[in-house]
């Protein structure tokens, strides 16, 4: 069973530039396992177009378009679209970070989710602007560390699955490094949905700008499900579900202190006793929403 | 060969239908719209089987190029103005990507303060972009020009983007009888589709774009200025070609009455009709003038231009752009020009029709008799 939902094939092959412990390489390597050989992959300016390695070398296995940073989700319109005309079906998938998603790129993915091109739009999600040295972006939680939030971020995350949601997509959906099976389910399930954008958001560890050892990413990324602090869930044709072990957690006795999360990591070093409570009221608000929008959804987000 | 009354707009609509892209996207932005409403409508009625991206913005709508060329599908798109500048990224991305897409540029003013109407300081701004640039003056060479980039951009000598400007309104609006190409000639002469190997295919996979270090990086964009230097040849094979095909005369640029002028201008766009009206006009009177009309500004013809024109005294370039401290774009082009072929012709550089202000034959008399006497090698023309 295993082997049969984890392919052995690897699409990022060794040599690559990314970070030790780097959260977004994780991922990839397991949304490429899901994908396939069959799959196109346009990458705006973020890590990951220096991870690939430099001209005229890379070190992915499959094409890949490197294009501006507002502009993927319309150059994976257009490539949707001509590969369809041309008569060459494959999985067209944007790769980009929070910066190019929820800042600068927003308009371009909501343009592309209004019109339904068949594109599978991942954001992995590192919380600021890691390429060019931990700027805060529009994803930054609240009270985080930056070079540009020296003192703590002033303002809130930004949600962008919840944006997406709203453009009446097929399937909106958040994935996490530390559950690769659930990533696995989750893009081929994406990858079956034909006409419409499916939005990926991606939780994405990053050691050097949050400030943790690279051994701890996945450790880290664990945490932040079993903390509530990022919460695994799929919009299927506007149902919302909990998915994973985040379908257990809408009891607050399951949820273990956000502080467990906060303290292993350098940007939150800073923090005093009451802004972990602050941070930690939050994580319980936005829970108590959760808990509303799953009994609004009724028995078929209880029957997940 | 059918002929049709249409604006220049729609001629460049007629030309894309005719050259059967697989994708078009494009924004609408006065007085670019109709090229896009006609191709919408050229989709939709089944004459033109493409798909049509209906983006939300011009960065967007060159993006969309640049994702369906890659994967090897021939495109087409038309902007104007503040629309190319929101575009202007990407533009360079698409160059430098070696993509051959083909673009229409309805020139128009920029703002502040708002104004919709002629001027070529848009298309003056590509000419460092890597793009071929045509400059049409009629709706016939805006058809013709079109169908032209398609064999030029597509050469797997060239692959570079290819566009064509022409003055909106003059042109964009106006209505004229146009020739149309049969599609069964047209077959000899646009490259099939599938002539040039796309950069993307999950068969032989490849990236496209990423980090290049400097060694590399300037390798790249040594390849492309050979490319763009290709193309100088390909262009005049291509228009060679068309001419012989269509019977209408194209090359780099035309000379009117130039073979014994001591005086030559030298225009882009829809300004031909009324210069060539002082310049008949002042032929009449015993003077000794010629007319220059550019259609290639990128690559520029210098040898070309500057073997037609250094035996003059005086060489007038009359630029529809505003320029603030330095020559006009096409006066700086004429001026390399002339000075690459060492000759001794006086250069005057005159900004005029700027935001769409007509240029008259009575101003370009006007022109003439001030550079007779004036000392001034560069100024405006305000009426």
């Amino acid at each position: 069973m295993a082997h049969r939902i984890f392919p052995q094939e690897e699409y990022i092959l060794k040599g690559h530039a990314a970070c030790p412990g780097c959260g977004a390489t994780l991922l990839l390597r397991y949304v490429l396992k899901a994908l396939g050989p069959s799959t196109y992959i346009v990458i705006p300016a973020c890590c990951t177009s220096v991870i690939a390695g430099p001209h005229p070398r890379s070190a992915f296995r499959v094409p890949v378009l490197h294009i501006a940073f507002a502009a993927s989700a319309a150059a994976a319109s257009g490539m949707v679209e001509a590969l369809e005309k041309l008569g060459k079906p494959a999985n067209v998938v944007v790769w980009a970070g929070d910066g190019g998603t929820v800042d600068i790129g927003l308009q371009a993915l909501s343009g592309a989710a209004e019109r339904g091109h068949n594109i599978i739009y991942i954001c992995y999600d590192n919380e600021a602007y890691m390429n060019t040295g931990i700027q805060k972006s529009g994803s930054t939680p609240y009270k985080a560390w930056t070079t540009t939030t020296p003192t703590g971020n002033p303002s809130f995350k930004k949600d962008v699955p919840s944006i997406m949601a709203a453009h009446r997509v097929p399937y909106v959906a958040t994935i996490n490094p530390a559950y690769p099976n659930d990533i696995i389910y989750k893009l081929r399930k994406a990858s079956s949905i034909r006409g419409g954008l499916k939005y990926i958001h991606a939780f994405s560890p990053c050691p050097p700008g949050w400030r943790y050892d690279p051994s701890l990413t996945v450790k880290i990324a664990r945490l932040a499900v079993e903390t509530g602090v990022w919460v695994l869930y799929e919009v299927e044709n506007g149902k919302f579900s909990l998915t994973g072990l985040s379908r257990n957690l809408l009891k607050k006795e399951n949820r273990k202190p956000v502080a467990e999360y906060l303290k292993l990591q350098g940007r939150f070093a800073h923090l005093k006793q009451e802004e972990i409570d602050e941070i930690q009221r939050l994580v319980d608000e936005q829970w108590r929403r959760i808990e509303e929008i799953v009994a609004e959804h009724g028995a078929r987000a209880k029957s997940v | 060969m059918s002929k049709l009354l249409l604006t220049g707009n729609y001629a460049a609509a007629y030309a894309v239908r005719d050259a059967e892209p697989d994708v078009v996207s494009a924004y609408p932005i006065t007085p670019q719209t109709p090229v896009i409403e006609k191709i919408a409508e050229f989709i939709e009625s089944g004459e033109l089987n493409a798909k049509f991206v209906r983006v939300e913005s011009e960065h967007s709508a060159m993006a969309a190029l640049i994702g369906a060329a890659s994967v090897g599908a021939r495109t087409y798109t038309a902007t104007s103005s503040q629309g190319l500048f929101y575009m202007y990224e990407v533009i360079w991305w698409a160059s430098g990507a070696r993509l051959p897409i083909v673009m229409g540029i309805v020139t128009r003013a920029l703002g502040p303060p708002w104004n919709i109407w002629s001027e070529h300081a848009d298309f003056y701004a590509l000419r460092d972009s890597g793009w071929n640039m045509f400059f049409a003056s009629s709706a016939q060479e805006v058809y013709d020009f079109t169908l032209v980039s398609y064999r030029v951009s597509e050469n797997p000598e060239v692959l570079l983007p290819t566009l064509v400007g022409w003055d909106a309104f003059e042109v964009s609006h106006t209505y004229e009888p146009v020739s149309l190409v049969e599609k069964e000639e047209l077959k000899s002469f646009i490259p099939p589709k599938g002539s040039w190997k796309p950069l993307l295919d999950v068969g032989e996979p490849g990236s496209l774009g990423n980090l290049a270090y400097p060694e590399e990086y300037i390798k790249v964009r040594f390849e492309m200025r050979k490319a763009s230097e290709r193309a100088r040849r390909i262009i005049e094979e291509s228009l060679r070609s068309y001419s012989s095909l269509t019977g209408r005369r194209y090359w780099f640029f035309d000379c009117v009455y130039c073979e014994d002028a001591d005086t030559v201008f030298v225009i882009q766009g829809s300004i031909f009709g009324e210069t060539l009206r002082a310049v008949e006009e002042l032929r009449s009177r015993g003077e000794k003038v010629g007319l220059v009309k550019v259609w290639v500004y990128r690559p520029f013809p210098y040898e070309e231009l500057g073997k037609a024109i250094e035996g003059t005294k005086n060489v007038v370039v009359l630029a529809r752009a505003s320029v603030f401290g330095s020559l006009s774009p096409l006066g700086s082009d004429v001026a390399s020009a002339l000075k690459l072929r060492g000759a001794s012709a006086r250069l005057f550089d005159v900004t005029v029709g700027v935001g769409g202000v007509d240029v008259k034959a009575e101003d370009v008399i006007g022109i003439y008799d001030k550079v007779r006497v004036s000392g001034e090698s560069s100024f405006w023309w305000v009426r």
